[in-house]
C-alpha cells in the first residue's frame, strides 16, 4: 500500500514540478538556433589545426566567404508576426491595419511618411511644396511627377492613368472604399505628360497631401481592377481573386495569401531597385494573442518582427528584458482621454437623454473639470499600468511634433482641487461634494480591458479624494466602439458622465481630428449619433479658430493654431488627455531597418530592412 | 431500415432550417460592424463606413437577409465575406486541411489511448493505475485548454524550446525534415487537446467496462472455463464498445468546428480559429457557413451513431 501511494506521490510531484518550471523564469539561453555564424565558424577552424604561424589564417579567408565586412548575405527569409491577420490585400477595402500592412509590401503610394513625420517619395519623383511649384499658392491644385520608367510586377509600364484610375475606382461610392474620405476632396486629375499629372481639388485644400499618400494612396494596376469600379469590387469573382492577389510596384509580389493566417510574398524582379532588396521571402503570419507575438520574437527567435504589443507593463517588461529583441517605440498610437460629457446623460430624460439640449447639471461648471482634471494622477497611471507603451500628456493633439503644444500643465494638485471646488461653492457633504442638490456623483464609462479597469480604479479613487464619487462601468470593446445606433452603450451615445479610449489624428495634417470639437459635429439623434464630437462641446471660440485653420494656407500658421486650439481644448476641460500611448512593435537584434510611423504602416520602409550580424 | 433513414432525414429538413434562422438571428441581434477597428479613425468617417454597410446588405432589415442568405444558398452560393471580399467557401476549403490534421490526429490519438486505458482501468480496478489514469482524467477534465496550452507553450516552447510557438500552415511535407518540422510543429496543440479528449473517453469507457464485467454473461463465459484475457477482449469489451462507438461517432462533427481556444493560442489558424476571428469580426457570412456547415453535420453523425448502435447491438432494431 506505502509502495503505491510512493508512486501517487511521485506523479503529483511530477506535475507540481512542470509547473514550478513554467514559472520559474531561468533563462536557458539556449544555443543561438538561427545565427549562421558565417564569421565565427572559420575563426574556429585554424585553432583546431596545430597551424604553423599565421599561413592557415589566410587560408579559412578564402574559403568560406565574407572577409572583413561581416555583412550578412543577402536572401533569406523576413518573418513578420501579426497578432491579426491579413484577410484581403485590397488596400482600399481593408477591414483592418493588418491589411493596409499587408498589401504595403505589395503596394506603393506617391509617398509615406517616415518616423519623423516627414513625407519621403515612393512612387513619386519628389514631393511637391510650394517653393518647387508642385502645390498651387492658393491650394487650388498639386502637381505630381512619378519616377520614370516604373514598373508593375507582371513586367507592364505604371503610368498616370494607373493613378487616375485608382481615384475613379474608390470615387464611386459602390465600390464602398474604406479609404474613399482621402479621394473625396479630389475634382479632376489630368494626366500632363507621361510623367507628370496634376490634381485639382474640389475646394482649395491646406492639405496638398491627403491624396495617394500613405496608406491610404496605395496605387491599384488599371488592367488589373479595370471591371472592378462599384458593387463588381467584392461581387464579382475576378474582382474577388484580383482583391486577394493585386499586382504592386513595391519589391515583393504574392506568391501566396491564406486570408486570415498567411501571406507570403517573393522578389519583385521588376521593382526599380531590386538589386538593394535583402530580403528573397517575406513572410506575414497572423493570428494569436500580442503577449505570444512578443515571446516569438524576443524568447524563442522565430520571428523577425512582431506588431503592435499591446500587452500590460507587467508582462512586458521582462520578455523584453530578455535580450534578443528591440522595441520600436515613438511618436504617438493615439491619446487616451477622458471625454466629458457636457449634455445629461440622466435616464429620467427618456428620448431627450444625452441630447445637446439638455446641458449637463454639473459637468458644464468649468470649476468641476479643472479640479477632476487636476486630480488625475496621470503618473501613477502611466507608470504602474503602461511602462514602456504610454507616457502621461497633458495635450490632446501630441502630433507631428510641431503641434504638440509646450503651454500646458498637468501636475497633479489634489489641494488645487479642492480649492477650486471649494470656491465654486461645490461643498462636502460626507464624502460627496453637492451644490443646490445636486450630487457629484458621475458615472465613467470604457470599454472592457485589464488596463482600462485598472485606470478606471485609480481614477476613481483620484476623484473621491476631491469628494467626487466615481461609479464605473466597462462594456464589451465590440459594442462601445461598434456604433450601433440601436444600442445604449456606444460612445456615440455617451449615456454616462465621463468616458475613457485613446483617438489621434491619422494624417500629419490635424484638421480632421480637430474638427471633432466643433459645434456642427455634436452627436445627437438628429444625426444618428454620428457626429464625431460625442462629448457635446460647442463653444463658438473654437469654432472660430477652426474656421481660420479651414481657410488657412500657411504650415507655420496652422501649427499655431492647432496649437492655439488644443490649449483652448485642454485649458477648458473640454477634453481630459491622460496617455500619449507608445504601443511598441518588437524586433530581432540582427534586423535592420525598422522604426516607429505614427502616421503610415509600420512596415513602411519595409524595401530597405536588412539582416546584420 | 430504409424507411427509418428517409423519415430522419425528412425531419432533419425543418430542424437545420430552425436552426438556420436562430443563429441568423442571434448574429443579427448581436451589436457590432465590419469595421469596428477604424469606429475612431477621423479619416473613415462614418459616412464612408455606412455606404459600406448598405454594399453588404447590412441596411435592410434582417428578415429579409435571412430570407436572401436561404436563397442564395439554394443555390450553392454561400456569399462572400467582408473581410476578404471573396467567397466564404474558399475560406473554409482552405482552412480545413489545418483542423483536420491537428484537431482529427488529437482525436484520433485520444481515441486509442482512451480505449486501453478504459479496458486496463476498469479490470484492475482501484489499482494504482487505475488510480494514476484517474488522476489525469480528472486532470484533463478540470483544467481548461487555455491554461494547458500556455503551460506547455511556457515549459516547452520558451524555457526548453524544444517545440516552436508559431504554427506555419504553409509548411508542406516532401521530405523527413519536413516531416520532423510539421510534427515538432504539431506537437504541443495536439497534446493539449489529447490530454483534453481522452480524458472524457477513458472514463466513459472505463464506466462502460464495469457495467458489463458484472454481468451474468461475462460470469457464465468464465465459468466456461475461457481465459481472462478472451474474457476480457471478446466478450466484455466488444459489449462495452457500444456506446463508446456511438460517443465517437457524435464526437466526430467537432472535429470539423475546431478547437477555438487551441488553434487560436498556438495559430493553427484552422476552423476554429476562423470562426472565433469572423465573430470578432462581425463577418456574418462567415460565420453563418460555418455553424450551419457545423449544424449539418451533427444532425448527420447523430444519424449515423444512432445507426451504428443499431448495427452493433442486435437488441436495437429500427422498423
Amino acid at each position: 500500500m506505502s509502495h503505491k501511494r510512493l508512486w501517487a506521490w511521485m506523479a503529483l510531484m511530477a506535475v507540481v514540478a512542470i509547473v514550478l518550471a513554467a514559472c520559474g523564469t531561468q533563462q536557458p539561453q539556449a544555443q543561438p538556433t538561427t545565427a549562421p555564424a558565417p564569421t565565427e565558424a572559420p575563426a574556429a577552424q585554424p585553432t583546431a589545426a596545430p597551424a604553423p604561424t599565421e599561413a592557415p589564417a589566410a587560408q579559412p579567408t578564402a574559403a568560406p566567404a565574407p572577409t572583413e565586412a561581416p555583412a550578412a548575405q543577402p536572401g533569406g527569409k523576413l518573418t513578420i508576426l501579426y497578432w491579426q491577420a491579413v484577410t484581403t490585400l485590397n488596400p482600399h477595402l481593408a477591414t483592418g491595419t493588418k491589411d493596409f500592412d499587408g498589401a504595403t509590401v505589395i503596394l506603393e503610394p506617391l509617398a509615406r511618411y517616415n518616423q519623423d513625420d516627414e513625407l519621403v517619395p515612393f512612387l513619386a519623383a519628389e514631393i511637391p511644396t510650394v517653393e518647387n511649384g508642385g502645390v498651387a499658392q492658393d491650394g487650388t491644385s498639386v502637381t505630381w511627377k512619378i519616377k520614370p520608367g516604373l514598373k508593375w510586377s507582371d513586367g507592364t509600364d505604371f503610368t498616370i492613368d494607373d493613378i487616375i484610375f485608382t481615384w475613379q475606382y474608390c470615387a464611386d461610392p459602390a465600390t464602398a472604399c474604406t479609404t474613399k474620405a482621402a479621394f473625396d476632396p479630389i475634382g479632376n486629375i489630368e494626366k500632363i505628360d507621361d510623367t507628370t499629372l496634376k490634381i485639382t481639388w474640389k475646394e482649395p485644400t491646406a492639405d496638398p497631401y491627403i491624396a495617394f499618400v500613405g496608406p491610404f494612396g496605395m496605387i491599384l494596376q488599371k488592367k488589373q481592377f479595370e471591371n472592378c469600379i462599384g458593387a463588381a469590387a467584392s461581387t464579382s469573382a475576378e474582382c474577388q481573386a484580383a482583391n486577394l492577389a493585386p499586382i504592386g510596384t513595391n519589391a515583393w509580389k504574392l506568391r501566396e495569401l491564406r486570408p486570415g493566417d498567411t501571406v507570403i510574398y517573393e522578389r519583385n524582379p521588376f521593382f526599380r531597385d531590386a538589386d538593394k532588396v535583402f530580403f528573397d521571402e517575406v513572410e506575414i503570419k497572423g493570428g494569436g494573442d500580442a503577449t505570444s507575438a512578443a515571446r516569438a520574437v524576443c524568447e524563442t527567435g522565430e520571428v523577425d518582427f512582431a506588431w503592435n504589443l499591446q500587452i500590460p507593463k507587467a508582462v512586458l517588461e521582462p520578455i523584453l528584458a530578455s535580450g534578443k529583441c528591440d522595441a520600436i517605440a515613438g511618436g504617438s498610437f493615439g491619446v487616451e482621454r477622458i471625454v466629458v460629457n457636457f449634455a445629461n446623460p440622466d435616464p429620467a430624460l427618456g428620448d431627450k437623454r444625452s441630447e445637446p439640449d439638455q446641458p449637463h447639471p454639473f459637468l458644464t461648471d468649468p470649476a468641476v473639470r479643472r479640479a477632476i482634471s487636476l486630480a488625475i494622477d496621470r503618473k501613477a497611471i502611466a507608470e504602474q499600468l503602461y511602462g514602456p507603451t504610454g507616457e502621461p500628456t497633458c495635450n490632446i493633439l501630441v502630433v507631428p511634433a510641431a503641434v504638440n503644444s509646450p503651454n500646458t500643465t498637468c501636475e497633479r494638485d489634489v489641494a488645487e482641487a479642492n480649492r477650486i471646488l471649494d470656491e465654486a461653492g461645490w461643498v462636502r457633504n460626507g464624502p460627496v461634494r453637492e451644490k443646490n442638490g445636486v450630487k457629484l456623483i458621475v458615472s465613467f464609462q470604457t470599454s472592457i480591458n485589464t488596463l482600462r479597469q485598472g485606470e478606471q480604479a485609480i481614477i476613481k479613487s483620484n476623484l473621491a479624494e476631491i469628494g467626487i464619487q466615481v461609479n464605473v462601468k466597462a462594456i464589451d470593446a465590440a459594442v462601445f466602439f461598434g456604433g450601433d445606433a440601436g444600442n445604449p452603450d456606444t460612445l456615440n451615445k455617451f449615456y454616462a458622465d465621463l468616458q475613457m479610449y485613446t483617438n489621434g489624428p491619422s494624417s500629419a495634417d490635424p484638421q480632421q481630428y480637430l474638427q471633432g470639437w466643433i459645434c456642427a459635429e455634436v452627436a445627437s439623434s438628429a444625426n444618428q449619433w454620428n457626429g464625431s464630437n460625442d462629448g457635446r462641446y460647442c463653444n463658438p471660440e473654437y469654432d472660430a479658430l477652426f474656421e481660420q485653420l479651414k481657410v488657412e494656407l500657411d504650415p507655420v500658421r496652422r501649427a499655431q493654431l492647432a496649437i492655439q486650439m488644443n490649449d483652448l481644448l485642454v485649458n477648458d476641460g473640454a477634453v481630459i488627455p491622460l496617455i500619449n500611448r507608445r504601443t511598441p512593435n518588437a524586433k530581432l537584434k540582427n534586423l535592420e531597418g525598422p522604426t516607429f510611423n505614427t502616421f503610415d504602416s509600420s512596415i513602411w520602409n519595409i524595401a530597405t530592412w536588412r539582416r546584420v550580424p | 431500415m430504409l424507411q427509418y433513414i428517409i423519415r430522419r432525414i425528412l425531419i432533419a429538413i425543418p430542424t437545420l432550417l430552425i436552426i438556420s434562422f436562430v443563429i441568423f438571428a442571434v448574429l443579427s441581434l448581436a451589436p457590432g460592424d465590419p469595421l469596428a477597428q477604424f469606429a475612431l479613425n477621423p479619416a473613415i468617417p462614418e459616412s464612408t463606413r455606412e455606404l459600406i454597410r448598405i454594399q453588404f446588405g447590412l441596411d435592410q432589415p434582417w428578415p429579409i437577409r435571412y430570407v436572401r442568405w436561404l436563397t442564395s444558398l439554394l443555390r450553392g452560393d454561400w456569399g462572400f465575406s467582408f473581410g476578404t471580399r471573396g467567397p466564404v467557401i474558399d475560406l473554409i476549403w482552405q482552412r480545413l486541411p489545418q483542423t483536420l490534421i491537428v484537431v482529427g490526429s488529437a482525436y484520433l490519438i485520444a481515441v486509442l489511448l482512451a480505449i486501453p486505458i478504459g479496458i486496463i482501468s476498469a479490470v484492475k480496478q482501484y489499482s494504482l493505475f487505475d488510480n494514476v489514469a484517474t488522476f489525469f482524467a480528472f486532470v484533463g477534465f478540470s483544467v481548461p485548454s487555455f491554461f494547458t496550452g500556455l503551460l506547455l507553450m511556457l515549459v516547452f516552447a520558451i524555457n526548453l524550446q524544444w517545440f516552436p510557438i508559431v504554427y506555419n500552415t504553409t509548411l508542406k511535407v516532401v521530405d523527413w525534415d519536413t516531416f520532423v518540422q510539421q510534427a515538432r510543429q504539431m506537437a504541443l496543440p495536439v497534446t493539449v487537446l489529447v490530454v483534453q479528449q481522452t480524458a472524457a473517453l477513458t472514463r466513459f469507457m472505463r464506466s462502460s467496462m464495469l457495467d458489463n464485467l458484472n454481468l451474468d454473461y461475462v460470469r457464465t463465459a468464465r465459468a466456461k472455463g475461457l481465459s481472462d484475457r478472451m474474457v476480457v477482449l471478446r466478450h466484455v469489451l466488444v459489449n462495452s464498445l457500444i456506446p463508446v462507438v456511438t460517443l465517437i461517432a457524435l464526437g466526430i462533427p467537432t472535429i470539423f468546428a475546431g478547437a477555438i481556444i487551441t488553434e487560436n493560442l498556438f495559430r493553427v489558424n484552422g476552423l476554429g480559429a476562423l470562426l472565433i476571428t469572423s465573430i470578432n469580426n462581425s463577418d456574418t457570412p462567415v460565420v453563418m457557413a460555418l455553424t450551419f456547415i457545423f449544424a449539418i453535420l451533427t444532425v448527420l453523425f447523430n444519424l449515423i451513431a444512432d445507426i451504428l448502435y443499431g448495427v452493433l447491438d442486435p437488441r436495437v432494431r429500427y422498423s
